[in-house]
């Protein structure tokens, strides 16, 4: 990933995005299982490692159990309103990184072109 | 599971879970259908039904989605009621009143219902952010 500097960081970001939208999902779905534990990546851990390994194993370390403001009697650890704000906030910043690539694909392909 | 050989998608996950609250939606309604309803025995009163859900873990992808293990019946006895005039009624005047929680069938009915809308509403995120994916540099 250190050597792609066509996308520079984004195309790893979008995988680490794409990697805890089904983190996040998964969460969501479990929400009335009894005894599931949430999990979550953190994203800047993740790149700064994706920066120098690879995003799998970046992604790996960056996997941590949410600690859960208030434990549920059936030990579920997914409280919606925390999962929800999550996934809307990894979602806007997803979109946002597509934004980033097709502004650098946008400058590529016009420099290509000559314009 | 017969796609276990494939890494789980988000639509599985997402897909699966409404699955799973249907069946509670189903168990919640046969449930509050039969509250009232009375029987001569109480063998043959209805019992309150429940799903088991069980997370299922998909290695490949990271991911993990909820399955219906089976459906038991739970909560409590039936209740003896002495109703001679009852048609149900047993040789003892006696008849047996279905073990239905009425309030605790609505609010997970609530839950479920929920729950269920959450998964449509990450299902369709995921689907317009894979669509965007797709028009990249167009």
């Amino acid at each position: 990933m250190s050597n792609d500097t066509l996308f520079g960081v984004h195309g790893a970001a979008l995988a680490v995005r794409s990697q805890r939208m089904g983190v996040l999902a998964s969460n969501i779905a479990n929400a009335s299982t009894p005894g599931y534990k949430a999990k979550d990546i953190d994203f800047a851990t993740a790149l700064r490692s994706a920066e120098t390994g690879s995003v799998d194993s970046g992604i790996a370390g960056a996997t941590k159990y949410r600690i859960p403001l208030q434990m549920s009697m059936d030990g579920n650890t997914v409280e919606l309103a925390t999962e929800q704000t999550a996934f809307a906030e990894n979602a806007v910043a997803y979109q946002t990184t597509l934004s980033f690539l097709n502004g650098r694909i946008g400058t590529i392909t016009r420099a290509l072109k000559g314009e | 599971m017969s796609m276990a050989d494939n890494p789980m998608s988000i639509f599985q996950v997402a897909g699966r879970a409404m699955s799973a609250q249907l069946v509670r939606m189903n168990t919640t309604a046969s449930n509050l259908a039969n509250a009232g309803g009375v029987a001569t025995t109480a063998d043959a009163a209805y019992r309150t039904m429940k799903p088991v859900f069980r997370t299922q873990f998909d290695q490949a992808s990271g991911m993990a989605t909820v399955n219906v293990e089976r459906v038991v019946t739970a909560g409590e006895e039936p209740t003896k009621r002495y109703d001679p005039g009852n048609p149900m009624a047993d040789k003892d005047g006696n008849v047996f009143e279905n073990a239905v929680d009425e309030t605790r069938e609505l609010v997970d009915m609530l839950e479920s219902a929920r729950t269920y809308q959450n998964n449509v509403e990450v299902m369709q995120t995921a689907k317009s952010l894979i669509v965007d994916t797709l028009k990249l540099g167009r």
